[in-house]
Formats: structure tokens, C-alpha cells, sequence
């Protein structure tokens, strides 16, 4: 009897429709990120991800709209972001019902917003995303949607944001990132053991051995992934079924 | 019935709402001392920093009229920092005072296990439990917190991470759960649903 390892669909949207990893074919709903967050909920996900990934200003409105939409439809833990700047901006992804809030970019360039969330929230509400790419000997952390390097060590970034108050890690391997070539494991071990915070494998999934693999050699907390589950490639619940068989342990819908 | 929801600005008041909702009962939120005296059945949600409940009862003056509902039998149900606020203090802030309802203090988990305990765990009943009456043995519910009440002889259920705590307290008509049940799923439905009958 222990926690369970977490399984995480996430939703990147455009603020309203989901934009990444759909494919539309024969799936008329799949772009609806409410019919999705009603589906990945009914189908045993521990927690669902919506990301603006354009994180326009002036999209924020609609974007706000879909958090409130897809919150309605879940019984399960929801972490909204992208393009939050700044603790008002937090607040109003908290108001509009998300349980976590995601950081990135803007916590890399002033580390305070990460307190700031933290002391008004609490640090489990406080998810730290670190997009990371490997360079030589380390790995660099990368913002802007994973295209500029911060010049900056990920397994320090993810100490200091720890420190700073996060109380999650989402880290996702750049490079591994839509090749579904599996999880980076060696890049999830190496800050998982580096930091007292749950974290959250991102990058690279398809099959469910990639998931053993990340929980099993990366000491994953929790796993993510988008395009397999929107394609319905793979089932979240037979992903649980297979984990659950290997000695992984998960929470199995009823 | 109605339930009344003591709202302090915490993030979960909204998913509690509709988590009620689901089960088709009537709530409202709160801020209001004389709303808490009139309540027919009391539910504190929590999540976050232990201060900050522990200072919104007391400018908000709702400390008094939720200690008179209690003592006067109304039901409760506390969820979470809505467990914690229960005790005497806790360790998260241990210069304030909790509502010293029940005997024993709050303490940090251990850090020998990744803090906050955050995701899906199970329960172990240590007596017989009304809000955990048709939920299955093995079911799980989601957790998010670093605090806890380790000294758990008790509770109706406790869980582990790292060491045992209280997980389900129910003293007469005082309910608590350190999870969140109104992210828990089927399972979390079902022990709402279970306060609700208690409550009615």
C-alpha cells in the first residue's frame, strides 16, 4: 500500500481548441478539450494538464473560459498554464478552477513568482514546468516553448525551484518530445533524486513500456502524455492494466 | 437539507460546489457569522497554507459560531487543512491556534518520502466508518498535503507516507478527511455522499 505512480493526459490548446498531437481523422471530437477532459476522466487519468501553449494576451479570456468548462467535467485533479507572468494571472487560473497552476518561462526569469504563488496557494498548488535539453555533460533548460536556451543547469534550476516554493516538478526532455521514442529516463532519475518533490515525466511516450521504464528506472512520480491518448493509440486504462501486471503500482478504474 | 460552505478564499470551494452539485444537493458558500449559526450542516473545505484558514476564521469572526454549531451537534465535515484546523496547532504555523476541537496537534511528514504526499493512496479502517460505508477496501483517494496528525488511535482510517496518519476522523458529529474528496473520483462521490445521509 503506497501512493500510486500517476498517469497525466495533458491538453495543449490554442486557448480553446486542442491544437497538438490530434489527429482529426475519423475523431471529430478530439480537437474539444471538454469531450476530452470528460473522456481521460471517465477512463481512470489521475489528473488532467490543460496548457495555452499560444499564451496570447488577448486569448486569455477564452482560455479562462476553457479551464471552467473542463473543470466542470472532472472529479479529478486539474493543472492549468502557459504564459503565466505573474501571481495575478495564477489567480485567475485558480478562480477559474484549477487545483495547480504551471510555471515556466516567466519563473525563470523572475524565480520570486514561484514564492509568490507558493505563499498564497501553497506549494502543492505550485507546478514548476522545466523543459530541458541535453548539452554535453548537462542539461540546459530551455524557455519560450522549448526553442531558447536560459543557459541554465536543469538539476540546478529544479533545486532552486524547489526551494523557491514549487511542490511538483513537470519536466519535459526537449529532445525527446514528440519522437515517441520513450520517456528520457536518465534526465527523469537525475532530477527526481536530486530534488524532494514529486515529478512528473514528460516527452517521448508511446508505449506502455516507455511508462514502466520512467516509473521503474527514472523514479517518476507521475507520467504525461498527449497525442497517444487523444488518438486513442493508447487506452489510459489498459496502460494501467499492463503497468499494474508489470509490479508498477497504479490506480485501476473500477 | 442545505450545506453550507465555509468559504474562505480557499481554491477547492468551487470543485466542492460542484462536487455537491453532481450529487444533487443544494449548497451555498459563506463568510458570514450569523449564516454558520444558522446552518443545518457545515462543510470546510481547505487546501493550502494552514495560516491562512487559521487567520481568515478569526478576521472574519467565524471562529466562535463554528465552535457553537459544533458543540451544538450541527454537521460537520472537514476537508483536508478543514481536518487539520480541528486540532490545537500545527506545526506548519505554531504560533496560532487551531480550533482545539479534538485532542492532538498537526505535525510535518517525514522527509525520508517526497513531500508534498501528493497523488492517489489507499486507506487502512481501523473501526467501523460511515463516510467510508460502501467504499471498496482498496479504493484510492487523492491527497495533497505536507502536514498531518501522525498520532492516529483515533481515527476511523489512516494512510501512510513516509509514517501512519489520520486519513477519516468521525467523533459524533464531527467528520473529517485529510484527502480531497471532491477530486477522488467514484470514491470521493461516495463519502460525500455518505456525510450527506449522516447530515440529513
Amino acid at each position: 500500500m503506497s501512493l500510486a505512480h500517476r498517469i497525466i493526459p495533458c491538453l495543449d490548446t490554442d486557448g480553446e481548441r486542442v491544437v497538438k498531437g490530434v489527429n482529426f481523422v475519423g475523431l471529430r471530437d478530439a480537437g474539444d478539450p471538454v469531450a476530452l477532459a470528460a473522456r481521460y476522466n471517465a477512463e481512470g487519468a489521475d489528473e488532467l494538464i490543460v496548457l495555452d501553449i499560444a499564451a496570447s494576451r488577448d486569448r486569455r479570456p477564452t482560455f479562462l473560459e476553457t479551464i471552467r468548462c473542463v473543470a466542470a467535467e472532472l472529479a479529478i485533479p486539474l493543472t492549468a498554464g502557459g504564459g503565466i507572468r505573474t501571481l495575478e494571472d495564477g489567480r485567475a487560473v485558480v478562480r477559474a478552477g484549477a487545483d495547480k497552476v504551471t510555471v515556466n518561462t516567466a519563473a525563470v526569469e523572475r524565480p520570486e513568482l514561484i514564492s509568490e504563488l507558493s505563499r498564497e496557494f501553497g506549494a502543492q498548488a505550485v507546478v514548476l514546468a522545466i523543459d530541458a535539453r541535453r548539452a554535453d555533460d548537462h542539461w540546459d533548460v530551455m524557455v519560450r516553448g522549448g526553442r531558447e536556451s536560459a543557459s541554465r543547469d536543469a538539476i540546478e534550476w529544479a533545486r532552486m525551484g524547489v526551494a523557491a516554493g514549487a511542490g511538483e516538478i513537470l519536466l519535459t526532455s526537449v529532445d525527446r518530445d514528440g519522437t515517441q521514442s520513450g520517456f528520457d529516463v536518465t534526465l527523469t532519475a537525475a532530477i527526481s533524486k536530486s530534488v524532494t518533490v514529486p515529478v512528473i515525466a514528460s516527452g517521448g511516450a508511446k508505449s506502455p513500456e516507455h511508462f514502466a521504464e520512467v516509473f521503474r528506472d527514472g523514479a517518476a512520480d507521475a507520467a504525461l502524455a498527449a497525442s497517444i491518448f487523444h488518438d486513442k493509440v493508447q487506452s489510459i486504462r489498459a496502460l494501467k492494466e499492463f503497468l499494474a501486471a508489470s509490479g508498477v503500482e497504479v490506480r485501476l478504474p473500477c | 437539507m442545505k450545506i453550507t460552505i465555509l468559504d474562505y478564499g480557499a481554491g477547492n470551494v468551487p470543485s466542492v460546489e460542484r462536487a455537491l452539485q453532481r450529487l444533487g444537493v443544494e449548497s451555498r458558500r459563506t463568510s458570514s457569522p450569523e449564516c454558520i449559526s444558522k446552518a443545518e450542516a457545515l462543510l470546510l473545505p481547505g487546501v493550502g497554507h494552514y495560516a491562512a484558514l487559521v487567520r481568515a476564521l478569526d478576521e472574519r469572526n467565524l471562529r466562535a459560531p463554528l465552535v457553537d454549531a459544533i458543540h451544538r451537534g450541527v454537521p460537520f465535515l472537514g476537508i483536508c487543512l478543514g481536518l487539520q484546523v480541528l486540532f490545537k496547532s500545527s506545526e506548519e504555523a505554531s504560533q496560532l491556534q487551531g480550533l482545539n476541537l479534538l485532542p492532538g496537534i498537526v505535525s510535518a511528514l517525514p522527509p525520508n518520502v517526497k513531500l508534498p504526499h501528493m497523488g492517489w493512496n489507499q486507506l487502512e479502517k481501523k473501526r467501523e466508518s460511515s463516510l467510508l460505508a460502501g467504499v471498496d477496501a482498496g479504493a484510492y483517494f487523492y491527497f495533497a498535503h505536507s502536514y498531518a496528525v501522525l498520532d492516529s488511535n483515533d481515527a476511523a482510517a489512516t494512510c501512510s507516507h513516509g509514517t501512519k496518519f489520520a486519513a477519516v476522523i468521525e467523533q459524533q458529529n464531527i467528520f473529517a478527511v485529510q484527502f480531497h474528496p471532491e477530486k477522488s473520483g467514484d470514491s470521493g462521490a461516495r463519502v460525500l455522499q455518505n456525510f450527506l445521509r449522516l447530515a440529513a
